[in-house]
Protein backbone atom coordinates (compact mmCIF):
# COMPACT_ATOMS: atom_id res chain seq x y z
CA UNK A 1 0.00 0.00 0.00
CA UNK A 2 1.54 3.42 -0.79
CA UNK A 3 1.35 6.59 1.49
CA UNK A 4 -1.81 8.76 0.94
CA UNK A 5 -2.10 12.30 1.42
CA UNK A 6 -5.35 12.34 1.78
CA UNK A 7 -6.46 12.54 5.79
CA UNK A 8 -9.76 10.75 4.73
CA UNK A 9 -9.57 9.31 1.14
CA UNK A 10 -13.03 8.77 1.03
CA UNK A 11 -14.93 12.05 0.82
CA UNK A 12 -18.05 12.81 -1.09
CA UNK A 13 -17.02 14.59 -4.28
CA UNK A 14 -18.57 18.47 -4.17
CA UNK A 15 -20.47 20.21 -7.15
CA UNK A 16 -18.62 23.19 -7.34
CA UNK A 17 -21.53 26.15 -7.87
CA UNK A 18 -23.99 24.26 -6.63
CA UNK A 19 -24.32 24.57 -3.19
CA UNK A 20 -25.51 27.25 -1.76
CA UNK A 21 -26.29 27.03 1.93
CA UNK A 22 -29.72 27.53 3.01
CA UNK A 23 -28.22 29.53 6.44
CA UNK A 24 -26.39 31.64 4.34
CA UNK A 25 -29.19 32.78 2.49
CA UNK A 26 -31.28 33.03 5.48
CA UNK A 27 -28.80 35.63 6.86
CA UNK A 28 -28.22 37.20 3.53
CA UNK A 29 -31.89 37.88 3.40
CA UNK A 30 -31.82 39.10 7.01
CA UNK A 31 -28.92 41.55 6.28
CA UNK A 32 -30.66 43.19 3.11
CA UNK A 33 -34.31 43.25 5.21
CA UNK A 34 -32.85 44.90 8.18
CA UNK A 35 -31.19 47.91 5.50
CA UNK A 36 -34.87 47.92 4.38
CA UNK A 37 -36.56 47.71 7.25
CA UNK A 38 -36.34 51.40 8.15
CA UNK A 39 -37.31 52.47 5.39
CA UNK A 40 -40.09 50.78 5.19
CA UNK A 41 -41.32 51.70 8.30
CA UNK A 42 -40.62 55.13 7.51
CA UNK A 43 -43.00 54.67 4.27
CA UNK A 44 -45.79 52.95 6.01
CA UNK A 45 -45.35 55.68 9.34
CA UNK A 46 -45.61 58.30 6.48
CA UNK A 47 -49.44 57.29 5.16
CA UNK A 48 -51.13 56.19 8.71
CA UNK A 49 -52.17 58.10 11.61
CA UNK A 50 -54.14 60.70 9.49
CA UNK A 51 -57.68 61.26 8.80
CA UNK A 52 -56.75 61.03 4.56
CA UNK A 53 -54.03 58.81 3.27
CA UNK A 54 -51.89 62.35 2.17
CA UNK A 55 -52.75 63.81 5.29
CA UNK A 56 -49.49 64.17 6.23
CA UNK A 57 -48.00 64.73 2.67
CA UNK A 58 -50.44 67.54 1.86
CA UNK A 59 -49.81 68.92 5.68
CA UNK A 60 -45.76 68.60 5.01
CA UNK A 61 -45.71 70.55 1.57
CA UNK A 62 -48.25 73.14 3.19
CA UNK A 63 -45.51 74.10 5.82
CA UNK A 64 -43.89 77.45 4.72
CA UNK A 65 -40.17 76.47 5.84
CA UNK A 66 -40.14 73.14 5.06
CA UNK A 67 -41.09 74.08 1.51
CA UNK A 68 -38.40 76.51 1.05
CA UNK A 69 -35.82 74.20 2.43
CA UNK A 70 -36.65 72.00 -0.35
CA UNK A 71 -36.44 74.65 -2.99
CA UNK A 72 -33.28 75.66 -1.10
CA UNK A 73 -31.80 71.92 -1.74
CA UNK A 74 -33.52 72.23 -5.82
CA UNK A 75 -31.99 75.47 -6.41
CA UNK A 76 -28.87 74.62 -4.98
CA UNK A 77 -28.57 71.07 -6.81
CA UNK A 78 -29.32 72.60 -9.92
CA UNK A 79 -26.82 75.09 -10.01
CA UNK A 80 -23.81 73.01 -8.83
CA UNK A 81 -25.02 70.60 -11.57
CA UNK A 82 -24.86 72.59 -14.12
CA UNK A 83 -21.44 73.89 -13.16
CA UNK A 84 -20.12 70.67 -12.54
CA UNK A 85 -21.54 69.17 -15.36
CA UNK A 86 -20.07 71.60 -17.94
CA UNK A 87 -16.76 71.55 -15.65
CA UNK A 88 -16.77 67.30 -15.53
CA UNK A 89 -17.41 66.91 -19.30
CA UNK A 90 -14.44 68.98 -20.13
CA UNK A 91 -12.01 67.48 -18.24
CA UNK A 92 -13.10 64.31 -19.25
CA UNK A 93 -12.88 65.17 -23.01
CA UNK A 94 -9.04 66.67 -22.20
CA UNK A 95 -8.29 63.22 -20.57
CA UNK A 96 -8.46 61.32 -23.40
CA UNK A 97 -5.36 62.68 -24.36
CA UNK A 98 -3.58 59.96 -23.25
CA UNK A 99 -0.08 61.49 -22.16
CA UNK A 100 0.11 65.32 -21.35
CA UNK A 101 2.53 67.61 -18.66
CA UNK A 102 0.30 67.24 -15.82
CA UNK A 103 -1.59 64.48 -16.49
CA UNK A 104 -0.90 62.53 -13.22
CA UNK A 105 -1.43 65.83 -11.33
CA UNK A 106 -4.67 66.28 -12.38
CA UNK A 107 -5.58 62.81 -11.80
CA UNK A 108 -5.07 63.13 -8.50
CA UNK A 109 -6.33 66.29 -8.26
CA UNK A 110 -9.73 64.54 -9.15
CA UNK A 111 -9.48 62.05 -6.93
CA UNK A 112 -8.78 64.05 -4.30
CA UNK A 113 -12.03 65.00 -2.95
CA UNK A 114 -13.30 61.58 -2.98
CA UNK A 115 -11.00 60.65 -0.35
CA UNK A 116 -10.44 63.43 1.65
CA UNK A 117 -12.58 63.50 5.06
CA UNK A 118 -15.63 65.03 3.77
CA UNK A 119 -15.43 67.26 7.49
CA UNK A 120 -12.27 69.26 5.89
CA UNK A 121 -13.79 69.94 2.85
CA UNK A 122 -16.29 71.83 4.43
CA UNK A 123 -14.72 73.48 7.03
CA UNK A 124 -11.96 74.44 4.30
CA UNK A 125 -14.25 75.70 2.54
CA UNK A 126 -15.93 77.74 5.67
CA UNK A 127 -12.57 79.23 6.31
CA UNK A 128 -11.79 80.13 2.61
CA UNK A 129 -14.91 81.62 2.47
CA UNK A 130 -14.97 83.44 5.26
CA UNK A 131 -11.05 84.71 4.65
CA UNK A 132 -12.38 86.57 1.37
CA UNK A 133 -15.35 88.05 3.36
CA UNK A 134 -18.04 85.99 1.44
CA UNK A 135 -21.32 85.85 2.44
CA UNK A 136 -22.58 82.48 2.86
CA UNK A 137 -25.56 81.72 1.65
CA UNK A 138 -27.09 79.98 -1.55
CA UNK A 139 -24.12 80.68 -3.52
CA UNK A 140 -21.34 79.60 -1.41
CA UNK A 141 -23.02 75.91 -1.33
CA UNK A 142 -23.56 75.71 -4.65
CA UNK A 143 -19.59 76.57 -4.98
CA UNK A 144 -18.78 73.68 -2.20
CA UNK A 145 -21.07 70.85 -3.97
CA UNK A 146 -19.60 71.76 -7.39
CA UNK A 147 -16.14 71.07 -5.74
CA UNK A 148 -17.42 67.23 -5.19
CA UNK A 149 -19.43 66.88 -7.87
CA UNK A 150 -17.13 67.69 -10.78
CA UNK A 151 -15.24 64.67 -9.43
CA UNK A 152 -18.13 62.60 -10.14
CA UNK A 153 -18.89 63.63 -13.03
CA UNK A 154 -15.17 63.55 -15.00
CA UNK A 155 -15.04 59.59 -13.65
CA UNK A 156 -18.24 58.79 -15.19
CA UNK A 157 -17.84 60.56 -18.75
CA UNK A 158 -14.32 58.89 -18.30
CA UNK A 159 -15.46 55.56 -18.13
CA UNK A 160 -17.66 55.55 -20.96
CA UNK A 161 -14.60 57.65 -22.75
CA UNK A 162 -12.59 54.40 -22.35
CA UNK A 163 -15.08 51.99 -23.98
CA UNK A 164 -15.72 54.31 -26.99
CA UNK A 165 -13.79 53.77 -29.97
CA UNK A 166 -11.45 57.15 -30.20
CA UNK A 167 -10.99 55.70 -34.29
CA UNK A 168 -14.92 57.31 -34.76
CA UNK A 169 -13.74 60.64 -34.27
CA UNK A 170 -11.19 60.55 -36.90
CA UNK A 171 -13.03 58.72 -39.10
CA UNK A 172 -15.25 61.02 -39.13
CA UNK A 173 -12.84 63.78 -39.63
CA UNK A 174 -11.31 61.21 -42.42
CA UNK A 175 -14.49 61.77 -44.16
CA UNK A 176 -13.74 65.36 -44.39
CA UNK A 177 -15.93 67.05 -41.23
CA UNK A 178 -14.25 69.65 -39.17
CA UNK A 179 -12.80 68.39 -35.70
CA UNK A 180 -16.00 70.86 -34.38
CA UNK A 181 -18.57 68.66 -36.38
CA UNK A 182 -16.86 65.71 -36.20
CA UNK A 183 -17.47 66.54 -32.19
CA UNK A 184 -20.87 67.07 -32.59
CA UNK A 185 -21.96 64.62 -34.73
CA UNK A 186 -20.04 61.67 -33.28
CA UNK A 187 -18.35 62.11 -30.12
CA UNK A 188 -20.61 63.62 -28.18
CA UNK A 189 -24.25 61.98 -29.04
CA UNK A 190 -21.96 59.06 -27.80
CA UNK A 191 -21.40 60.77 -24.84
CA UNK A 192 -24.65 62.14 -23.39
CA UNK A 193 -25.54 58.76 -21.65
CA UNK A 194 -22.30 59.51 -19.18
CA UNK A 195 -23.34 62.71 -19.22
CA UNK A 196 -26.84 62.52 -18.43
CA UNK A 197 -25.86 59.89 -15.88
CA UNK A 198 -22.97 62.04 -14.72
CA UNK A 199 -25.95 65.32 -14.09
CA UNK A 200 -28.14 62.98 -12.26
CA UNK A 201 -25.76 61.93 -9.78
CA UNK A 202 -24.06 65.16 -9.19
CA UNK A 203 -27.53 66.58 -8.72
CA UNK A 204 -28.32 63.41 -5.87
CA UNK A 205 -25.10 64.39 -4.19
CA UNK A 206 -26.03 67.92 -4.02
CA UNK A 207 -29.39 67.03 -2.55
CA UNK A 208 -27.98 64.46 -0.28
CA UNK A 209 -25.02 66.48 1.51
CA UNK A 210 -24.98 67.36 4.60
CA UNK A 211 -22.01 67.61 6.23
CA UNK A 212 -20.60 70.32 3.70
CA UNK A 213 -23.84 72.52 3.18
CA UNK A 214 -23.59 72.41 7.42
CA UNK A 215 -20.26 73.57 6.88
CA UNK A 216 -21.14 76.41 3.88
CA UNK A 217 -24.55 77.29 4.64
CA UNK A 218 -25.70 80.60 6.53
CA UNK A 219 -28.57 82.02 7.82
CA UNK A 220 -31.76 81.28 5.61
CA UNK A 221 -29.83 79.07 3.06
CA UNK A 222 -31.28 76.02 4.83
CA UNK A 223 -31.16 72.87 2.15
CA UNK A 224 -33.99 70.10 3.32
CA UNK A 225 -31.54 67.38 5.06
CA UNK A 226 -29.92 70.05 7.58
CA UNK A 227 -33.83 71.21 7.94
CA UNK A 228 -34.99 67.35 8.80
CA UNK A 229 -31.50 67.25 11.16
CA UNK A 230 -32.34 70.31 13.05
CA UNK A 231 -35.96 69.34 13.12
CA UNK A 232 -35.08 65.84 14.59
CA UNK A 233 -33.60 67.58 17.40
CA UNK A 234 -36.67 68.52 18.72
CA UNK A 235 -38.45 65.34 17.90
CA UNK A 236 -40.17 63.18 15.51
CA UNK A 237 -43.27 64.64 13.73
CA UNK A 238 -45.41 63.01 10.86
CA UNK A 239 -44.64 65.94 8.37
CA UNK A 240 -41.15 64.89 8.41
CA UNK A 241 -42.11 61.08 7.95
CA UNK A 242 -43.95 62.53 4.67
CA UNK A 243 -41.08 64.90 3.26
CA UNK A 244 -38.55 62.12 4.09
CA UNK A 245 -40.19 59.72 2.24
CA UNK A 246 -40.95 61.96 -0.60
CA UNK A 247 -37.23 62.83 -1.35
CA UNK A 248 -36.40 59.11 -0.62
CA UNK A 249 -39.01 57.79 -3.56
CA UNK A 250 -37.50 60.57 -5.72
CA UNK A 251 -34.44 59.27 -5.33
CA UNK A 252 -34.79 55.94 -5.87
CA UNK A 253 -36.83 57.10 -9.21
CA UNK A 254 -33.51 59.46 -10.15
CA UNK A 255 -30.89 55.84 -9.09
CA UNK A 256 -33.53 54.02 -11.54
CA UNK A 257 -32.91 56.48 -14.25
CA UNK A 258 -29.14 56.63 -13.73
CA UNK A 259 -29.08 52.47 -14.13
CA UNK A 260 -30.86 52.62 -17.15
CA UNK A 261 -28.62 55.08 -19.22
CA UNK A 262 -25.39 53.29 -17.48
CA UNK A 263 -27.16 49.93 -19.34
CA UNK A 264 -27.41 51.34 -22.08
CA UNK B 1 -1.31 51.85 -29.84
CA UNK B 2 0.01 53.29 -33.06
CA UNK B 3 -0.15 56.91 -32.79
CA UNK B 4 -3.02 58.52 -34.34
CA UNK B 5 -4.00 62.10 -35.07
CA UNK B 6 -5.49 62.33 -31.09
CA UNK B 7 -2.36 60.64 -29.38
CA UNK B 8 0.58 62.54 -31.14
CA UNK B 9 -0.26 65.37 -29.62
CA UNK B 10 1.66 66.17 -26.05
CA UNK B 11 0.60 69.56 -24.55
CA UNK B 12 -1.95 69.64 -21.70
CA UNK B 13 -4.82 70.37 -23.11
CA UNK B 14 -7.35 73.25 -22.83
CA UNK B 15 -10.48 72.02 -21.75
CA UNK B 16 -9.03 70.93 -18.28
CA UNK B 17 -7.65 74.21 -17.18
CA UNK B 18 -11.84 75.25 -16.26
CA UNK B 19 -11.68 72.64 -13.67
CA UNK B 20 -7.92 72.63 -12.79
CA UNK B 21 -8.73 76.16 -11.93
CA UNK B 22 -11.67 75.38 -10.04
CA UNK B 23 -9.64 72.59 -8.11
CA UNK B 24 -7.19 75.41 -6.97
CA UNK B 25 -9.42 77.83 -6.29
CA UNK B 26 -11.53 75.80 -4.15
CA UNK B 27 -9.51 72.86 -2.96
CA UNK B 28 -6.12 73.45 -2.80
CA UNK B 29 -6.34 77.32 -1.50
CA UNK B 30 -8.53 76.02 1.21
CA UNK B 31 -7.05 73.09 2.13
CA UNK B 32 -3.76 75.41 2.21
CA UNK B 33 -5.41 77.91 4.04
CA UNK B 34 -6.13 75.25 7.21
CA UNK B 35 -2.60 74.08 7.12
CA UNK B 36 -1.29 77.22 7.58
CA UNK B 37 -3.82 78.29 9.95
CA UNK B 38 -2.75 75.13 12.10
CA UNK B 39 0.62 76.81 12.43
CA UNK B 40 -0.53 79.92 13.64
CA UNK B 41 -1.29 81.60 16.96
CA UNK B 42 -4.59 82.36 18.53
CA UNK B 43 -5.38 85.35 19.69
CA UNK B 44 -6.82 86.17 23.29
CA UNK B 45 -10.15 86.95 21.43
CA UNK B 46 -10.07 84.04 19.14
CA UNK B 47 -8.19 85.77 16.53
CA UNK B 48 -5.40 84.80 14.28
CA UNK B 49 -2.49 86.17 14.69
CA UNK B 50 0.40 85.31 11.56
CA UNK B 51 2.96 84.09 13.79
CA UNK B 52 4.14 80.65 13.88
CA UNK B 53 2.72 78.30 17.15
CA UNK B 54 3.45 74.57 16.68
CA UNK B 55 1.28 74.14 20.46
CA UNK B 56 -1.87 73.33 18.30
CA UNK B 57 -0.25 69.92 17.83
CA UNK B 58 0.72 69.68 20.79
CA UNK B 59 -2.68 70.50 22.56
CA UNK B 60 -4.06 67.30 20.36
CA UNK B 61 -1.79 65.03 22.75
CA UNK B 62 -3.35 66.43 25.89
CA UNK B 63 -5.57 64.13 28.19
CA UNK B 64 -8.93 65.68 27.46
CA UNK B 65 -8.44 65.78 23.58
CA UNK B 66 -6.52 62.04 23.32
CA UNK B 67 -9.10 60.46 25.51
CA UNK B 68 -11.54 62.09 22.49
CA UNK B 69 -8.98 60.39 19.51
CA UNK B 70 -8.62 56.95 21.69
CA UNK B 71 -12.70 56.56 21.82
CA UNK B 72 -12.87 57.67 18.35
CA UNK B 73 -10.66 55.41 17.20
CA UNK B 74 -12.06 52.49 19.45
CA UNK B 75 -15.90 53.46 17.62
CA UNK B 76 -13.70 53.22 14.46
CA UNK B 77 -12.10 49.70 14.91
CA UNK B 78 -15.27 48.68 16.27
CA UNK B 79 -17.52 49.64 13.55
CA UNK B 80 -14.84 47.90 10.51
CA UNK B 81 -14.52 45.05 12.98
CA UNK B 82 -18.30 44.10 13.22
CA UNK B 83 -19.06 45.43 9.24
CA UNK B 84 -16.10 43.09 8.37
CA UNK B 85 -17.90 40.00 9.91
CA UNK B 86 -21.57 40.93 8.87
CA UNK B 87 -20.64 41.63 5.55
CA UNK B 88 -18.07 38.78 4.65
CA UNK B 89 -20.84 36.00 4.57
CA UNK B 90 -22.82 38.82 2.08
CA UNK B 91 -20.22 39.07 0.03
CA UNK B 92 -19.41 35.23 -0.29
CA UNK B 93 -23.01 34.14 -0.84
CA UNK B 94 -22.92 36.87 -3.81
CA UNK B 95 -19.85 36.13 -5.40
CA UNK B 96 -20.85 32.52 -5.70
CA UNK B 97 -24.21 33.09 -6.79
CA UNK B 98 -25.38 33.30 -10.60
CA UNK B 99 -25.02 36.61 -12.76
CA UNK B 100 -28.59 37.79 -12.01
CA UNK B 101 -28.34 36.84 -8.34
CA UNK B 102 -25.28 39.06 -8.11
CA UNK B 103 -26.21 41.81 -9.72
CA UNK B 104 -29.43 41.99 -7.88
CA UNK B 105 -27.89 41.98 -4.25
CA UNK B 106 -25.46 44.50 -5.47
CA UNK B 107 -28.51 47.29 -6.38
CA UNK B 108 -29.61 45.99 -3.23
CA UNK B 109 -26.85 46.68 -1.25
CA UNK B 110 -25.54 50.06 -2.87
CA UNK B 111 -29.71 51.55 -3.69
CA UNK B 112 -29.93 52.57 0.20
CA UNK B 113 -26.77 53.98 0.22
CA UNK B 114 -27.97 56.68 -2.53
CA UNK B 115 -30.83 57.86 -0.69
CA UNK B 116 -30.18 60.59 1.71
CA UNK B 117 -28.02 60.35 4.50
CA UNK B 118 -30.07 61.80 6.99
CA UNK B 119 -32.94 60.74 5.78
CA UNK B 120 -31.57 57.00 6.75
CA UNK B 121 -30.68 58.02 9.91
CA UNK B 122 -34.05 59.51 10.96
CA UNK B 123 -35.67 56.47 9.57
CA UNK B 124 -33.30 54.61 12.07
CA UNK B 125 -34.38 56.24 14.62
CA UNK B 126 -38.17 55.51 14.00
CA UNK B 127 -37.39 51.72 14.12
CA UNK B 128 -35.36 51.72 17.53
CA UNK B 129 -36.85 54.50 18.90
CA UNK B 130 -38.66 54.16 22.13
CA UNK B 131 -42.04 53.77 20.70
CA UNK B 132 -40.42 52.38 17.71
CA UNK B 133 -40.82 49.22 15.94
CA UNK B 134 -38.63 47.23 17.68
CA UNK B 135 -40.07 48.25 20.72
CA UNK B 136 -43.64 47.91 20.20
CA UNK B 137 -43.28 44.56 18.81
CA UNK B 138 -41.25 43.26 21.36
CA UNK B 139 -43.88 44.67 23.92
CA UNK B 140 -46.62 42.61 21.95
CA UNK B 141 -45.28 39.77 22.36
CA UNK B 142 -44.21 40.58 26.13
CA UNK B 143 -40.99 40.08 25.93
CA UNK B 144 -40.45 43.10 28.01
CA UNK B 145 -41.98 45.26 30.50
CA UNK B 146 -39.99 48.81 29.58
CA UNK B 147 -39.21 49.91 26.60
CA UNK B 148 -35.84 49.41 25.49
CA UNK B 149 -33.08 52.05 25.32
CA UNK B 150 -31.82 52.11 22.22
CA UNK B 151 -31.03 55.60 21.06
CA UNK B 152 -29.60 58.14 22.61
CA UNK B 153 -26.69 55.90 23.58
CA UNK B 154 -23.96 53.77 22.83
CA UNK B 155 -26.13 51.15 21.35
CA UNK B 156 -27.79 54.07 19.22
CA UNK B 157 -24.46 54.97 17.89
CA UNK B 158 -23.14 51.51 16.99
CA UNK B 159 -26.30 50.38 15.28
CA UNK B 160 -25.96 53.79 13.40
CA UNK B 161 -22.60 53.10 12.40
CA UNK B 162 -22.85 49.52 11.35
CA UNK B 163 -26.25 50.73 9.08
CA UNK B 164 -24.49 53.35 7.39
CA UNK B 165 -21.24 51.60 6.57
CA UNK B 166 -22.15 48.14 6.04
CA UNK B 167 -22.04 48.61 2.11
CA UNK B 168 -18.59 49.89 1.89
CA UNK B 169 -17.50 46.78 3.31
CA UNK B 170 -19.55 44.79 1.23
CA UNK B 171 -18.04 45.79 -1.73
CA UNK B 172 -14.33 45.65 -1.53
CA UNK B 173 -14.70 42.13 -0.03
CA UNK B 174 -17.43 41.36 -2.90
CA UNK B 175 -14.77 42.78 -5.61
CA UNK B 176 -12.18 40.69 -3.76
CA UNK B 177 -14.27 37.77 -3.78
CA UNK B 178 -15.68 37.68 -7.06
CA UNK B 179 -12.11 37.44 -8.41
CA UNK B 180 -11.60 34.45 -6.32
CA UNK B 181 -10.94 30.94 -8.57
CA UNK B 182 -13.09 28.83 -6.27
CA UNK B 183 -12.31 25.78 -7.73
CA UNK B 184 -8.85 26.13 -5.22
CA UNK B 185 -11.55 25.19 -2.47
CA UNK B 186 -12.55 22.32 -3.99
CA UNK B 187 -8.95 21.41 -4.76
CA UNK B 188 -8.34 22.26 -0.64
CA UNK B 189 -11.35 20.00 -0.31
CA UNK B 190 -9.64 16.68 -2.27
CA UNK B 191 -6.59 17.08 -0.56
CA UNK B 192 -8.79 16.49 2.81
CA UNK B 193 -8.66 20.33 4.28
CA UNK B 194 -10.96 20.71 6.65
CA UNK B 195 -13.53 23.53 6.80
CA UNK B 196 -12.16 25.67 9.12
CA UNK B 197 -8.38 25.27 6.90
CA UNK B 198 -10.08 25.96 3.93
CA UNK B 199 -11.44 28.95 5.37
CA UNK B 200 -8.23 30.24 7.00
CA UNK B 201 -5.79 28.64 4.30
CA UNK B 202 -7.11 28.90 1.22
CA UNK B 203 -10.43 32.10 1.70
CA UNK B 204 -8.94 34.43 3.95
CA UNK B 205 -5.20 34.89 2.58
CA UNK B 206 -7.02 35.08 -0.76
CA UNK B 207 -9.87 38.05 0.10
CA UNK B 208 -7.24 39.79 2.35
CA UNK B 209 -6.72 42.58 -0.64
CA UNK B 210 -10.79 42.81 -0.11
CA UNK B 211 -10.57 42.65 3.67
CA UNK B 212 -7.90 45.33 3.81
CA UNK B 213 -9.00 47.88 1.51
CA UNK B 214 -12.62 47.42 3.19
CA UNK B 215 -11.39 48.09 6.66
CA UNK B 216 -9.61 51.19 5.79
CA UNK B 217 -12.86 52.44 3.64
CA UNK B 218 -15.03 52.08 6.76
CA UNK B 219 -12.22 52.75 9.14
CA UNK B 220 -11.36 55.96 7.91
CA UNK B 221 -14.75 57.88 7.78
CA UNK B 222 -15.71 56.28 10.83
CA UNK B 223 -13.29 57.83 12.98
CA UNK B 224 -14.09 61.39 11.61
CA UNK B 225 -17.87 60.56 11.65
CA UNK B 226 -19.68 63.88 13.04
CA UNK B 227 -23.45 63.25 12.55
CA UNK B 228 -24.07 59.45 13.67
CA UNK B 229 -22.63 60.18 17.34
CA UNK B 230 -24.32 63.59 17.02
CA UNK B 231 -28.03 62.26 15.99
CA UNK B 232 -27.68 58.10 17.52
CA UNK B 233 -25.87 58.99 20.66
CA UNK B 234 -27.25 62.09 22.59
CA UNK B 235 -25.51 64.42 23.78
CA UNK B 236 -23.36 62.94 25.82
CA UNK B 237 -20.24 61.81 24.25
CA UNK B 238 -17.36 63.40 22.24
CA UNK B 239 -16.04 62.21 19.27
CA UNK B 240 -12.81 63.52 16.96
CA UNK B 241 -16.08 64.71 14.53
CA UNK B 242 -17.68 66.20 16.78
CA UNK B 243 -14.76 67.88 18.33
CA UNK B 244 -13.43 69.20 15.15
CA UNK B 245 -17.36 70.87 14.56
CA UNK B 246 -17.29 72.32 17.80
CA UNK B 247 -14.12 73.67 17.45
CA UNK B 248 -14.19 75.63 14.30
CA UNK B 249 -18.38 76.85 15.21
CA UNK B 250 -18.51 77.08 18.74
CA UNK B 251 -15.44 77.54 20.46
CA UNK B 252 -13.70 79.56 17.26
CA UNK B 253 -10.49 78.31 17.74
CA UNK B 254 -9.42 77.64 13.93
CA UNK B 255 -5.69 76.89 14.56
CA UNK B 256 -6.40 74.12 16.89
CA UNK B 257 -9.23 72.86 14.59
CA UNK B 258 -7.26 73.49 12.02
CA UNK B 259 -4.58 71.61 13.33
CA UNK B 260 -7.24 68.16 14.57
CA UNK B 261 -8.64 68.82 10.34
CA UNK B 262 -4.62 68.30 9.38
CA UNK B 263 -3.99 65.63 11.23
CA UNK B 264 -7.46 63.54 9.76
CA UNK B 265 -6.50 64.59 6.49
CA UNK B 266 -2.64 63.06 6.57
CA UNK B 267 -4.36 60.04 8.35
CA UNK B 268 -6.61 60.01 5.36
CA UNK B 269 -4.23 60.27 2.89
CA UNK B 270 -1.83 57.28 4.20
CA UNK B 271 -4.12 55.15 4.33
CA UNK B 272 -5.48 55.83 0.89
CA UNK B 273 -1.87 55.84 -0.43
CA UNK B 274 -1.63 52.16 0.97
CA UNK B 275 -5.04 51.25 -0.95
CA UNK B 276 -3.64 52.66 -4.40
CA UNK B 277 -0.21 51.32 -3.79
CA UNK B 278 -1.73 48.22 -3.39
CA UNK B 279 -3.91 49.00 -6.55
CA UNK B 280 -0.82 48.83 -8.92
CA UNK B 281 -0.38 45.21 -7.77
CA UNK B 282 -4.10 44.01 -7.01
CA UNK B 283 -6.71 44.22 -9.76
CA UNK B 284 -9.41 43.62 -6.86
CA UNK B 285 -8.18 46.90 -5.39
CA UNK B 286 -8.10 48.71 -9.09
CA UNK B 287 -11.31 47.95 -9.71
CA UNK B 288 -12.45 49.60 -6.00
CA UNK B 289 -11.53 52.62 -7.05
CA UNK B 290 -14.39 52.66 -10.04
CA UNK B 291 -16.66 51.23 -7.70
CA UNK B 292 -16.59 54.02 -5.40
CA UNK B 293 -17.27 56.61 -8.45
CA UNK B 294 -19.92 54.18 -8.78
CA UNK B 295 -21.18 53.72 -5.26
CA UNK B 296 -22.30 56.99 -5.49
CA UNK B 297 -22.54 59.25 -2.30
CA UNK B 298 -19.42 58.64 0.37
CA UNK B 299 -18.97 59.69 3.62
CA UNK B 300 -15.87 60.35 4.34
Amino acid sequence: MFKTPFKTPLKPPRIPGKKRRPSLVAYTTFILAALYLPLVALSVLSFRGGPTLFHWYVRAFSDPQLLQSLWNSIFIGVGSTIISTVLGTMAALGLRRPRFPGRVAFESLINLPLVLPEIVMGLSLLVWFSFLKMTLGLFSVILAHTTFSVSYVTLIILARIKGMDPLLEEAASDLGATPWRAFWTVTFPLLLPAVISGALLSFTLSFDDFLITFFTSGVGSDTLPIRIYSMMRFGVTPEMNAISFSVIFFTLLTVVMVFRLRRE
Amino acid sequence: MEPTAFTKQQKTPAFIFPSLGWFIFFLIIPLGIVVAFSLMHKGAYGQIEYRLDLGNFARVFEPIYLKTVFRSLLLAAFTAGTCLVLAYPLAYLMARSGDMLKKLILALVIVPFWTNFVIRIYALKLVLGENGLINQLLRELHLIAAPLQLTDNLIGVGIGMIYNYLPFMVLPLFVALDKLDFTLLDAAYDLGASRVQMALKVLLPLSLPGIVTGSIFVFIPAFGEFVIPDLMGGSQSMYVGTLITETFLKSRDWPFGSAMSTLLVLMAMVSFVIVLSRASRDPAAREMRGKRAEAGPVHV
